[in-house]
């Protein structure tokens, strides 16, 4: 025995309310992608737990599932955060006012 | 405690503090170091569960390539002092804290509600090549879908990070 699963589900809420609150928190758009890496890993912690538990293996396959999905989110992201930079000169999610209406 | 229970708990407060680190830093290239650090002790927790491969997978895909990205583009954009002001803003993270909390304390209640996540997890160690054939057996399609979203990201990647074109007026539109 390693530790209560119960234990392991509360070090995946922990590391995902803080991703969470990394998105809510933070202004610079590479910090707010960063929050949403976090999540995506304590997603994948809480998956590979319940695999163990359950002894099945599809948990595992859905954390390789969730890495495809962060790497492209990333690429597209990143990719989209240069393509702002280059249009506002800013990386800073409160200088994209032209909305406010 | 056993010597496996010691090592999750080292590693978990590896990974707390580690976390807290990155998302506090106000110059990102601090926060993906933290964040590299971070990573790399959750492929021990992924090793430590019994997930080997993911554990590699870990290493390689976010520790290595997408945190490398996340260097290259800080390198790109020249990042003016981005958050203004100094230090960390009260306003922005007195709500993002309390929300946390309250939902922190929701689903940590919710979590020991349940007697049956009580029972220790069992160590346990899924081979590589058992994982492979799993995958590829039950898990063929969701495969190639992934594939074909990975190729979609690099489509639209290429196509967001592509130079300005001159500013000319596409001949279509001018017959119109």
């Amino acid at each position: 025995m390693i530790v209560p699963y119960s234990h392991l589900l509360i070090l995946a809420v922990i590391l995902f309310v803080m991703g969470a609150v990394c998105t809510i928190a933070r202004r610079n758009l590479i910090m707010i992608l960063i929050g949403v890496e976090i999540m995506l890993n304590a997603a994948g912690l809480a998956f590979i737990g319940a695999s163990l538990y359950w002894k099945q293996l599809d948990g595992q396959a859905f954390v390789l599932f969730i890495m495809a999905v962060a790497a492209s989110e990333v690429a597209v992201g990143l990719a989209l955060i240069v393509y702002l930079q280059r249009r506002t000169g800013s990386v800073n999610a409160d200088d994209y006012s032209a909305m406010k209406g | 405690m056993t010597l496996y229970g010691g090592i999750f708990y080292l590693l978990a407060i590896l990974v707390l503090v580690s976390t807290i680190l990155a998302i506090t830093r106000r110059h990102a290239v601090n926060a993906i170091v933290y964040l590299i650090v971070s990573f790399f002790g959750t492929a021990l927790l992924f090793y430590l569960l019994g997930a080997p491969f993911l554990a590699v997978l870990e290493v390689i895909i976010y520790a290595g390539a997408i945190m490398v990205l996340f260097l290259f583009i800080v390198m790109m954009t020249d990042l003016q002092p981005s958050e203004r002001g100094k230090g960390l803003a009260l306003g922005q993270w007195l709500p993002a804290i309390i929300l946390g909390a309250i939902s922190l304390l929701v689903m940590a209640a919710l979590i020991v509600a349940v007697p049956t996540n009580q029972i220790g997890l069992r160590g346990g160690m899924a081979a590589p090549i058992a994982f492979g054939h799993f995958l590829f057996q039950q898990y063929w399609f969701p495969v190639e879908i992934a594939s074909f979203l990975l190729l979609i990201a690099l489509v639209g990647a290429l196509y967001l990070g592509r130079r300005e074109s001159k500013l000319e007026p596409h001949p279509s539109k001018e017959n119109r």
